[in-house]
């Protein structure tokens, strides 16, 4: 037997594995980068020009600001909450534990409509808290605290996902060394276990960020959609798309799209060069 | 002795830690799912069922969760075969299909659901084409589930990789030293290995699909009883400021969600038991 | 045993999986570099959130019903041009479109509207009743405060294949009628209301009538624009009863060639009025803002552009005679006739009312 014809007992037939390979790829093909080529395609259909100055009409424009903005205070906070319960959960032993983490994890399991109806059930205006906040002229509902709650509450778990399994693994050895060498509470934080978590807090931040950005169904709900005031991008995508403004939906889509794509090259980049500190790699 | 509470530990930040987590928990998750549990409570258990138990209710529910079923055992079957070409095979173009598989996860669902629906529509590129054979795809739960197969997809696929990439060859040279033709190898050897994980990511990708809203409800036609998703109920009823309805029905599918999120720790348990980790 | 001991055991001092290149690269590197990105990005997206413009510019929100989107766009950008024109700061004008009901709910729950722009008078009578607005605002602005009318007509697809030529045909077996939902859409009513006015007139009983025809209604958006998006864009149904400005521009949007437009025997005068919230004005100069915007409405730039956005509009001085002409005489029924909105919103889109009681729950 030549070795040209030599195939090992754990390979399958070169026939099997292009045919796999090749399901493959169609299959994600089909399913995945067609409809990513699709928005590329919608928002350039008039030409790049055209496309560009619709990112500049005032909807648009509104929307980016909001949706940065949101992102820039309910990511930080998301991001404090993660590192918080993270240390909370790996650093101390308590009774519980697998409650807590079954709790921080239900964001992930409630549909993001049932996440924006307990916002505008807990803090409406037919409610006590929220009846007497828009009292006072600090609504909640139908203004921007109401989408940074809800999108909290969307993208909650995805810091301490990451860091969880990560900090349970680096083990405590390190910071109680520190501590025995006399560093304080903070110290020992800042220049011990920061460092060793901090790409696992980037890939939680970066998952959080992308997830915050793009949120629809929570902020659906509690926003009044107000064009230029609670107007998030994924909101004006469906109004202007309802609009008969197809080029500048798919244009704002494609931003959102675009930030998808850095978001996942990121991700990869950290997942190839840090792989030994990501929950993800290490995650069954 | 019995365990208590807190273990005293020389660990710092123990106030600090704990204050931080336990107030954000409560502020932004659990208050406000309390408000629902309160609404729904106050609106009586039989308020709710009287809600609930409606046909188009019940058609709303039984669609989401049929179609994120079926969608998801699609996900399932194809999810490991992505995560077995992913690892066993080296082709040109296979770390841009490995990051390509995240997509889902990390495009919003608004996004996904204007460009699904631009593609299946009867305009759109695969869409024109289903119409001539006749087929209608969007606008139809055909488009619903394409949208809920695209939402649960990285699920099982990255679920299952880390174990694919953990088999150790010996099992599988014992298994052809045994005789055993690659066929069965990989049907009696392999996949029973890879099941806990793939029923892991299959929950999930359900998980996810069942309380979907963006990416669906632009390619649904939200005809009530035949393309009308759970979600759009409650906001149907919130629109008409129907807050006990409203929250009746997001009672019903926090239910849902419970039951699948209990079914994952379920599947996990039990897999920890028979192979050891999961 | 001591978890200490227990972790020295199973796992090295600084994790699992470390080489020692790995271990020089945790450790080489400080964190601060870490924090002046941090704060880059911080204070960049903070000087990008924060709000511009000069510190005298005034903010107005007009609460809108569902179809007067481009309307508004179109006279936002008029106004704010006429507004600076004559020696202003630019105005921060804002819009939320919805079903009529809806958004009058919106305002009473606290959105903070100045000036709301709604389908129908009940819908802004409810806002006065909660005390947002005096109860005699009707009359404070021409024509009962509605700068513009309209009235509804049929939409049907190209060359009208169910041959729909009037109220009676909509109630025949096989049609699919698309309308959106009177419990949020002022359009809604408003094609109930000409469903019913069409059945008194023509001696059936209006009751049995109306329910019939929405027992040929497959689905009830929520909004005007909705029901367009859901016969249009989604090929929906066979007739569309739609706004008259919203079935024009459908077709101008989506092409003549798809769609008709058929004009039936009698049809409601549909009033959509306009005004100002007054608890929700803060300062004299929004107040002057407010006022501006609402004259703007019936001046004759506004009312051109309320005549080139198929509304009916009063005042035809600077409007493009094509625009003017495009409306064909109709017999139009006014809510005088049916009783006024103060009965007939409680009779028949109160809960409990006569839609209730047609209307079959799918």
């Amino acid at each position: 037997m030549s070795d040209a014809t030599f195939r090992p007992a754990t390979e399958e037939t070169p026939l099997a594995r292009r045919l796999l390979i090749a399901l493959a790829v169609l299959g994600l093909g089909l399913l995945v980068l067609a409809p990513l080529v699709v928005v590329f395609v919608e928002a350039l259909r008039q030409g790049v020009g055209e496309a560009l100055a619709s990112l500049t009409h005032r909807d648009a424009w509104a929307a980016i600001r909001l949706t940065l903005t949101i992102a820039a205070i309910s990511v930080p906070l998301n991001a404090i909450f993660g590192v918080a319960a993270a240390w909370f959960i790996t650093k101390f032993d308590f009774r519980g534990k697998a409650v807590l983490i079954t709790l921080i994890d239900l964001p992930f399991s409630v549909s993001p409509v049932v996440a924006g109806l307990c916002i505008v059930l807990t803090f409406g205006a037919n409610t006590a808290i929220g009846g007497w906040l828009v009292g006072q002229g600090y609504p909640i509902v139908f203004a921007m605290p109401g989408i940074i709650l809800a999108t909290m509450f969307v993208t909650f778990p995805f810091v301490a996902r990451e860091l969880i399994p990560v900090m349970i693994e680096q083990g405590r050895t390190e910071e109680e060394a520190a501590l025995t060498l006399g560093a304080g509470g903070w110290r020992v934080f800042w220049t011990v276990t920061l460092p060793n978590i901090r790409w696992a807090l980037l890939y939680g931040v970066l998952l959080c960020n992308a997830r915050a950005m793009g949120e629809f169904g929570a902020v659906a709900v509690v926003s009044g959609k107000i064009r230029g005031q609670t107007a998030t991008i994924p909101t004006t995508i469906e109004m202007l798309y309802q609009e008969y403004l197809s080029v500048a939906a798919f244009t704002l889509a494609a931003v959102l799209a675009l930030l998808a794509l850095v978001t996942l090259l990121l991700k990869t980049l950290l997942e190839l060069r840090h792989a030994d500190q990501l929950a993800a790699t290490h995650r069954h | 002795m019995k365990a208590p509470l807190i273990h005293r530990s020389p660990m710092p930040g123990l106030g600090l830690s704990m204050g931080i987590t336990l107030t954000m928990l409560s502020l932004v998750v659990l208050i406000p799912i309390g408000a629902l549990l309160l609404k729904g409570a106050s609106y009586g258990p039989a308020g709710i069922w009287e809600t609930v138990n409606r046909p188009r209710v019940w058609a709303a529910l039984f669609l989401s969760f049929r179609l994120s079923l079926i969608a998801a055992l699609v996900n399932l079957v194809f999810g490991v075969l992505l995560a077995w070409v992913l690892v066993r095979y080296r082709f040109p173009g296979r770390r841009l299909l490995d990051a390509a598989v995240d997509l889902p996860f990390a495009l919003p669902t608004a996004v996904a659901g204007i460009s699904l629906t631009a593609l299946y529509a009867p305009t759109g590129a695969f869409g024109s084409l289903a119409d001539q054979i006749g087929w209608k795809i969007a606008y139809t739960q055909w488009g619903i589930l394409i949208a809920l197969i695209f939402v649960g997809l990285p699920f099982v696929a990255r679920t299952v990789q880390p174990v694919i990439e953990e088999i150790e060859r010996e099992v599988e040279e014992a298994s052809a030293t045994l005789g055993a033709s690659r066929l069965y190898t990989l049907r009696h050897v392999i996949l029973p290995m890879l099941m806990p994980a793939a029923l892991t990511g299959f929950a999930l990708a359900l998980a996810r699909a069942v309380g979907e809203y963006g990416s669906v409800i632009f390619i649904a036609g939200n005809i009530p009883l035949v393309t009308e998703i759970a979600p759009l109920l409650i906001i149907i009823q919130l629109e008409e400021f129907n807050y006990d309805a409203a929250a009746a029905i997001g009672i019903a599918m926090l239910l849902i969600s419970f039951a699948l999120l209990l079914a994952i720790n379920l599947i996990q348990v039990w897999s920890r038991r028979r192979i050891g980790h999961v | 045993m001591h978890p200490i001991l227990t972790n020295a055991r199973t796992i090295p001092a600084q994790g699992p999986h470390l080489t020692t290149a790995a271990l020089r690269r945790l450790t080489a590197r400080p964190i601060h570099r870490l924090r002046g990105l941090a704060a880059g990005l911080a204070l960049a997206t903070l000087g990008l959130g924060s709000v511009p413009g000069p510190a005298l510019a005034q903010s107005l929100l007009n609460v809108s019903y569902d179809p007067t989107r481009e309307l508004y766009r179109e006279i936002n950008a008029a106004f704010t041009a006429f507004w600076t024109a004559q020696g202003n700061p630019a105005p921060s004008l804002e819009v939320s479109h919805g079903g009529s009901g809806s958004q009058a709910r919106a305002v009473i729950d606290g959105l903070s509207a100045q000036v709301v722009t709604l389908a129908l008078a009940s819908d802004i009578d409810r806002i006065a009743a909660a005390g947002r607005l005096p109860a005699d605002w009707q009359s404070k602005l021409p024509h009962n405060s509605s700068p513009y009318t309209s009235t509804i007509v049929f939409l049907v697809r190209e060359g009208n294949p169910k041959g729909i030529a009037d109220w009676g045909d909509l109630v025949a077996e096989g049609v699919q009628v698309i309308t959106p939902n009177p419990k949020t859409s002022g359009g809604a009513r408003w094609n109930y209301l000409a469903a019913w006015a069409w059945a008194e007139k023509n001696g059936r009983d209006p009751r049995e009538f109306v329910g019939a025809l929405y027992r040929n209604v497959p689905v009830l958006d929520q909004g005007a624009r909705g029901s367009t998006t859901t016969f249009a864009q989604r090929g929906i149904g066979d007739v569309l009863l739609a706004w008259e400005n919203e079935a024009h521009l459908a077709l101008k949007e989506i092409g003549e060639d798809r769609f008709d437009i058929v004009v039936p025997s009698v049809s409601i005068l549909a009033e959509p009025p306009v005004a100002l919230v007054e608890a929700n004005i803060q300062t004299d100069d929004q107040r002057k803002l407010a006022e501006a915007y609402l004259a703007f409405l019936y001046s004759p730039e506004g009312q051109a552009i309320a005549f080139r956005n198929f509304y009916r509009a009063w005042d035809s001085s600077q409007a493009a005679p094509e625009d003017v002409a495009r409306f064909p005489a109709l017999e139009l029924i006014d809510i005088a006739s049916l009783g006024g909105w103060a009965k007939v919103q409680p009779e028949h889109f109160g809960d409990g009312g006569i839609f209730d009681q047609i209307y079959v729950q799918p």
